[in-house]
């Protein structure tokens, strides 16, 4: 279909500014590697302290990558399938806020002042600016949703029996528990954290204030992932060449997102005081239960491309999976999409040993952490991400792919790498290895006394994986700013590649409304956050000062 | 739904019963379970260790930037010894390597956690949360001695 020109520019803007703040999150997250490997032995390399450089590593790729994306694509997919531009002017606002947010916590990151990782767990002290740069980019993220809603209330009004079309679905599912989720975090930083910066209030609770965060903090990984998941749903059964399984599994698994995607955050804390042990189980047991909508999606997904591959003449029982347009370069998105349900089939069963209660003391914190998210926010997240940022970025604006044999080579490349460096990653973190550390300044350093030879195989594969996602990234970045900077071919539209489903299926009414979710995900947040929240007023005695991540001090003003 | 998906539902239905069969199993029958949580009382935020019986240890562990007190803990092989960590300042991991001993140093709480050391050797502590600029020198040791040298 036609975009008018200002939401296309709107869009355009979304998806070219994370993708160049992504080259230094990209070259931060290769430093890390070589800092981790013991090759360099030092706390700063080029200007850049290890320690600042893993904050704008996790804030620039997981939550502004992720962030400008979700609400780019959502404007793209409600305009294309309600047929109708959301309001231009919330996503004008939408867009103003969310870069200066992001200007601002760059500033504080860039300068030195925020090096506290994207966990901002107080009482590190980072510079207000930091903090108000999160909630800006919050904000203008909220404010695209409530145009979008807006435009889908129309919408109900003119089509009152009809399916909600399933990539709307799935992008107003995700947008509910962001709104509902980063509530707890703007709560977190404009009446604890703020003010503690600020110096108007003298100490802060600090187990209150993680367990706000990660109220927040899991759900954000189903707001990284769910448009991957529209993605797989809408685009890849078409893309590889069949049909859509079942399309009330995938409404049912988003409806069922909602439900518990927020309250199984504890299961980040369970070696943490403040939280009782009864707690800790409930919460494993949702965070078992959101591992529901995902095995619906591993086998819809199978069954899905095994029909495509049936359909191109496969034979045999596993001969569909041979068949499938891999190396495609007019197909290029089908191969970003497998690559990342590859590697999320790794990331998902290890995020299970990650949510297994006590099982989790034998990973927690240690290098396994990142080794599990990276195949899920590094594997289909991100080549989700990229992939249509790039699919986007040259439909919307009219100009072919640059360099489609190189643009081929990224997902398979990156999904090599990351299964060496996850591999590193993982098997260093049962040997104890501690994620988020400059190991190469101690224990990576034969002339530390904390020196420990048994990490050197483990971290020099995610070195090695870490040197193969770096060279995809890069063939990455040439395509798609040669495309950027290419010249106008075509005549600039909006498209998807639609997929049609394989059976006649009849519309379930309760998986044609959000009301009776919502009422199920607050019911459940109440029973899972009201005994934590008591708990920690029990447990837990005074508050803290603020910290400098440089000096052991507490601050004063 | 056609019989397949019902199938695969029912399949991963089970999968998660028997994972969460051995959590449950684990934590009353092996006792392996997640750190206890401790209503917080200043006399944890002083470093101490007190020998209850003849193989039993009591330590109270405080994380500070950039060290553990008291970073060295001698026992004798066959010792069972009660962690009670807390922090001084900003929030501080505890993982001793090869127990499986995993916890956080929050200020204002405390967490506790039993162990059993039935072999001797040393032991490393690795503060395994960002703790600021000195993070990665922030270790200690648990020295479990054989019993013959005492």
């Amino acid at each position: 279909m036609k975009i008018s020109k200002p939401l296309r520019n709107v869009i355009l803007f979304e998806l070219f500014f994370p993708i160049t703040l992504l080259t230094l999150g990209i070259y931060h997250g290769l430093m890390q590697t070589i800092y981790r490997s013991g090759l360099v032995h030092s706390a700063a390399e080029a200007h850049l302290d290890y320690y600042q450089g893993l904050t704008l590593h996790g804030v620039i790729n997981a939550i502004v990558l992720t962030t400008f994306f979700a609400v780019a694509f959502g404007h793209a997919i409600m305009a294309y399938y309600l047929k109708k531009e959301p309001d231009i002017r919330f996503a004008r606002i939408s867009l103003i806020f969310m870069v200066v947010g992001t200007l601002m916590a760059a500033y504080a990151m860039l300068s030195g002042k925020a090096s506290v990782l994207y966990t901002f767990y107080p009482p590190l002290r980072a510079d207000p600016t930091f903090y108000l740069g999160a909630v800006f980019l919050i904000v203008g993220s909220w404010i695209a949703f409530w145009g979008w809603i807006i435009l889908y209330r129309t919408w109900r009004k003119e089509h009152k029996t009809d399916k909600i079309p399933m990539a709307v679905l799935g992008n107003i599912a995700n947008f509910t528990v962001w709104q509902i989720c980063t509530l707890s975090v703007a709560v977190e930083v404009l009446v604890f954290i703020l003010p503690w910066s600020m110096g108007w209030t003298n100490t802060i609770n600090v187990a209150l204030c993680r367990t706000l965060f990660w109220f927040f903090g899991h759900a954000l990984v189903y707001f990284w992932l769910l448009p991957s998941y529209i993605m797989f749903y809408t685009f890849l059964p078409k893309l590889a060449g069949g049909k859509l399984y079942s399309g009330n599994a995938g409404r049912f698994s988003f409806m069922l997102f909602i439900i518990l995607s927020i309250p199984v955050g504890v299961h980040h804390q369970f070696g943490e005081p403040g939280i009782t042990s009864g707690t800790k189980l409930f919460q494993t047991i949702l965070t078992f239960g959101i591992t529901l909508p995902s095995f619906i999606t591993a086998f819809t997904m199978a069954a899905t491309l095994e029909y495509a591959g049936r359909k191109r003449g496969s034979k045999g029982l596993f001969g569909w999976m041979a068949k499938l347009p891999y190396l495609d370069t007019k197909n290029y998105m089908f191969g970003y999409l497998i690559c990342g349900l590859i590697l999320f089939i790794f990331g998902g069963l290890t995020g299970m040993v990650n949510a297994s209660y006590s099982l989790n003391s034998m990973v927690h914190n240690t290098s396994w952490v990142p080794g599990h998210f990276h195949m899920t926010v590094a594997g289909p997240v991100y080549l989700a991400i990229i992939g249509m940022t790039l699919y986007l970025t040259s439909k919307l604006s009219g100009k072919p792919v640059r360099f489609p044999n190189l643009n081929i080579m990224v997902p398979y490349l990156w999904c090599i790498g990351i299964l060496i460096f996850s591999y590193g990653l993982m098997s260093g973190g049962l040997l104890g290895e501690p994620r988020r550390t400059n190991l190469g300044l101690t224990y990576l350093n034969p002339a530390s006394s904390q020196y420990r030879p048994d990490w050197i195989p483990s971290t020099a594969f995610a070195l090695i994986g870490g040197i193969i996602m770096t060279l995809s990234a890069l063939c990455y970045f040439i395509t798609f700013f040669g495309t950027v900077f290419s010249k106008r071919k075509e005549e600039p539209i909006l498209e998807f590649p639609d997929s049609e489903l394989l059976h006649n299926e009849p519309t379930i009414g309760i998986l044609n409304r959000f009301a009776p979710w919502v009422i199920m995900m607050i019911i459940v947040l109440l029973l899972a956050y009201i005994p934590a929240i008591m708990n920690i007023s029990q447990y837990i005695g005074p508050g803290a000062q603020p910290f400098s991540p440089n000096n052991p001090v507490p601050m004063t003003f | 739904m056609d019989r397949n998906e019902i199938k695969v539902i029912v399949i991963t239905g089970l999968l998660l019963a028997t994972f969460l069969f051995a959590v449950l199993w684990a934590a009353d029958k092996r006792h392996i379970d997640v750190p206890a949580c401790i209503p917080y009382n200043s006399k944890y935020a002083t470093s101490k260790i007190t020998q209850l019986d003849s193989n039993t240890y009591q330590v109270f562990v405080v994380a500070k930037m950039w060290q553990f007190d008291p970073a060295e803990i001698d026992v004798p092989v066959g010792s069972t010894v009660d962690f009670y960590l807390t922090s001084k300042d900003v929030t501080h991991g505890f993982n001793i390597s090869d127990k499986s001993v995993n916890m956080m140093a929050v200020f204002g709480g405390v967490t506790e956690t039993s162990v059993y050391f039935d072999k001797p050797g040393t032991y490393s502590i690795v503060c395994h949360e960002y703790c600021g600029a000195g993070h990665q020198n922030m270790t200690g040791k648990v020295v479990v001695s054989p019993k013959k040298q005492k």
